[in-house]
């Protein structure tokens, strides 16, 4: 066991694959040199050399556009693109090719390749630099869209990641890069691709989060509790394919949930769980289940940015709402 | 790269001085004996009579669609020329990463015709080109199949193998960003790659000039650092020896080649489009005296080379072509499960269930008759 944050679980990993794996190649802008603007991959192209770790041009779909190549073709290229905001140039490759090349190849070609990057508000950054796409990705079929909320997790993910045979959207919640320190496995683990984790159980209410939220969700329900509202909390982790069983589950039991996401509300990853809890736990609900979300506006600059990220407060706030509804 | 590392018809033929490269004229007149290359009689022949069979299958396509048996179809014709004299330079190993108009080249990979007919007839089984190796599907999403190619490319310098990339573009495509992307990683990456701009004039209704203000499409190399060169691609020996030339370039490790083959697309850009809206008459009879079948079969007729019963070729290709449209549109019809299965490669739950709830729907359908 090691302590790690989040960006070094990441870079574990993928030394890890790296190294037991020589179709995995990791490029990007500014992942070789410099180890990545956020120091994701320091230290992978000294060890793996610059062949299987380098710098490319400053081409998004370039970028995208070529790892399907490669992934077609017998490699295993994770991408990083710098940030969320600079995903768009690649939105094209990642909708229209890599997204449908095993279907339109009726399976002849697969596209096992990670394209990685960190997103979410919440650290004072430019534009572009504070958004939460994950709804974009995660309605293309033929993605999963996964996004871990600890050093824990970001490791055994990423290594099933780079295992897996789909295309794999990884998001970095890049607020948490640091931020947690936890024990972390020296060896190498997977952990599923498909299923979320209940972080603590409840049973007044659900809270569904992922990414960064989920800390800010943990400090809500110590304000709970000291109100006596027993809250179950559970990390999404896989945004597509959902894990319906496991808010089935919880829903059913707790009548009640809340969903904790910094995207903006319409059209959202909450917008898709209230859908399931209608769908699964019509009948068992006490309240109708609500979203905590992002304003529908562009996310502000530093100075207007606190009113759009979600405090623990305001999510106690609306707990309060929903347990008295 | 310098001047002396390059082939030297891409030194003669430099596309800053906006050249072409032709061996015979518009007539089939050998203009350049110096530089024919060398092929046997029966080498040309061949090369004629699979001119020939994508040129008949073509027009067959374009029948079956208008008869109503058949959805969109783009055609090829009269860019024969192209598609053979690459698909004669690739080789078994090599990567085809296609557009969508160059038949011929996906014909000589392996691809049959019955899989072209069921790919537009509406059946992904068709386009994916199960038995043709290192061929790509056809890309519909204009451009983006360069970086695939440029990414081929790496993988195969990666893995040191012998295989080289060969891939399509048309000259509207190259005002896509991905266009120069592609060309620009290639570059970077030197990837054994040859890009392939077929020059038809047209993007749908929009010609080259509101394209591009760059002299011809071959010039944009340069900016990138890899080699050009304009070629008249309805002359069946200059593209046969642009792509000997390229391949060898390529296979010797010194990276990626953009050719440019000047055409015409003498049919439309698909079988809902109508040219005469927008271009006239008199310049589609101009192109088509330069149809590259013409002048191949004229060059032939002087050399003394022409041994073939075009009429009887015709009907031979035109049953065997029927035959595979009939297998084709007998196909077993298509089951439900293949709109689930290739998505991802482990079917999700979410795919299941929504599979799973159409199943119960179309059972109820069967019970209420």
């Amino acid at each position: 066991m090691s302590v790690m944050t989040m960006v070094k679980a990441i870079n574990n990993a993928l030394e890890i694959k790296l190294k037991e794996d020589e179709h995995i190649v990791v490029y990007g802008e500014d992942v070789g040199v410099e180890g990545g603007v956020f120091r994701v991959t320091e230290g992978l192209q000294k060890k793996y050399g610059t062949e299987r770790v380098f710098d490319s041009p400053l081409a998004e779909s370039g970028i995208v556009g070529t790892a399907l190549g490669m992934a077609v073709s017998g490699l295993r290229p994770v991408v990083e693109l710098q940030f969320e905001g600079f995903t768009f140039p690649a939105f094209n490759q990642i909708l229209s090719n890599v997204a449908r090349i095993q279907n339109r190849s009726r399976g002849k070609y697969k596209a096992p390749m990670v394209i990685r990057f960190p997103y979410g508000g919440g650290v004072n950054a430019l534009e572009h630099h504070s958004d939460s796409p994950e709804a974009l990705f995660a309605h293309i079929p033929g993605l999963k869209v996964v996004i871990p909320s600890t050093p824990h997790d970001a490791k055994g993910m990423m290594i099933a990641a780079l295992e897996s045979n789909d295309p794999i959207i990884f998001m970095e919640p890049k607020r948490i890069y640091r931020a947690i320190k936890q024990e972390v496995p020296d060896e190498k683990y997977t952990l599923p691709l498909d299923k979320a984790r209940v972080v603590q159980e409840g049973s007044d209410i659900t809270l569904v989060a992922f990414g960064a939220m989920i800390r800010e969700c943990q400090k809500a329900i110590v304000m709970a509790e000291e109100a006596g509202i027993s809250v179950e909390l559970i990390d999404l982790r896989s945004i597509y394919p959902i894990d319906r069983e496991t808010i089935r589950t919880s829903v059913r039991k707790t009548g009640r949930m809340i969903v904790v996401a910094e995207a903006h509300e319409s059209f959202s990853v909450g917008s898709e769980l209230i859908a399931i809890a209608n769908e699964e736990a019509f009948l068992y609900l006490e309240a109708p289940p609500r979203r905590v979300g992002g304003f529908d506006t562009i996310v502000p600059l530093a100075q207007g940015e606190p009113y759009y990220i979600i405090s623990p407060d305001r999510i106690f706030y609306e707990i309060e709402k929903t347990i008295h509804f | 790269m310098t001047q002396d590392d390059l082939p030297a018809i891409f030194r003669d033929f430099n596309p800053l001085d906006d050249k072409i490269l032709q061996i015979i004229d518009r007539e089939g007149k050998l203009i350049r004996k110096d530089l024919m290359p060398e092929l046997d009689d029966a080498t040309i022949i061949d090369a004629y009579r699979q001119m020939l069979y994508e040129r008949t299958a073509d027009e067959m396509a374009v029948s079956y669609q208008r008869q109503g048996r058949m959805y969109t179809f783009t055609p090829n014709l009269g860019q024969e020329a192209i598609h053979i004299a690459a698909g004669m330079n690739i080789r078994h190993e090599d990567w085809l990463v296609p557009a969508f108009r160059e038949m011929g080249t996906l014909l000589s990979k392996g691809v049959t015709m019955k899989e072209m007919f069921l790919f537009y007839l509406g059946n992904e089984w068709g386009g994916s080109f199960q038995n043709a190796h290192h061929t790509l599907p056809i890309a519909i999403s204009i451009g983006t199949q360069l970086q695939h190619a440029t990414g081929v490319g790496y993988s195969v310098k990666y893995r040191r193998k012998d295989e080289t990339v060969f891939t399509f573009i048309g000259d509207g495509g190259t005002s896509e960003g991905d266009f120069s992307e592609a060309l620009n990683f290639a570059g970077v990456w030197q990837v054994p790659v040859i890009f392939t701009i077929q020059n038809n004039q047209y993007a749908i209704s929009v010609p080259v000039q509101k394209q591009t203000n760059s002299i011809n499409l071959a010039v944009k190399s340069v900016a990138f650092g890899i080699p050009g060169i304009k070629v008249d691609g309805n002359d069946f020996f200059a593209m046969y020896l642009a792509y000997k030339t390229a391949a060898e370039h390529a296979r010797s490790g010194r990276g990626p080649i953009l050719i440019e083959a000047l055409t015409y697309r003498l049919g439309a850009h698909t079988t809902s489009d109508d040219p005469s809206k927008y271009r006239k008459k008199e310049e589609e009879q101009l192109w088509g005296k330069s149809d590259p079948l013409i002048r191949l079969k004229r060059y032939m007729q002087d050399a003394g080379i022409w041994s073939i019963d075009e009429e009887q070729l015709r009907e031979q290709y035109k049953a065997e072509i029927d035959r595979e449209f009939t297998e084709a549109e007998n196909e077993k019809s298509y089951p439900l499960e293949d709109v689930f299965t290739h998505i991802y490669s482990d079917m999700p739950d979410e795919l299941r269930r929504q599979k799973s709830e159409y199943e119960q729907f179309l059972s109820w359908k069967e019970k209420r008759g």
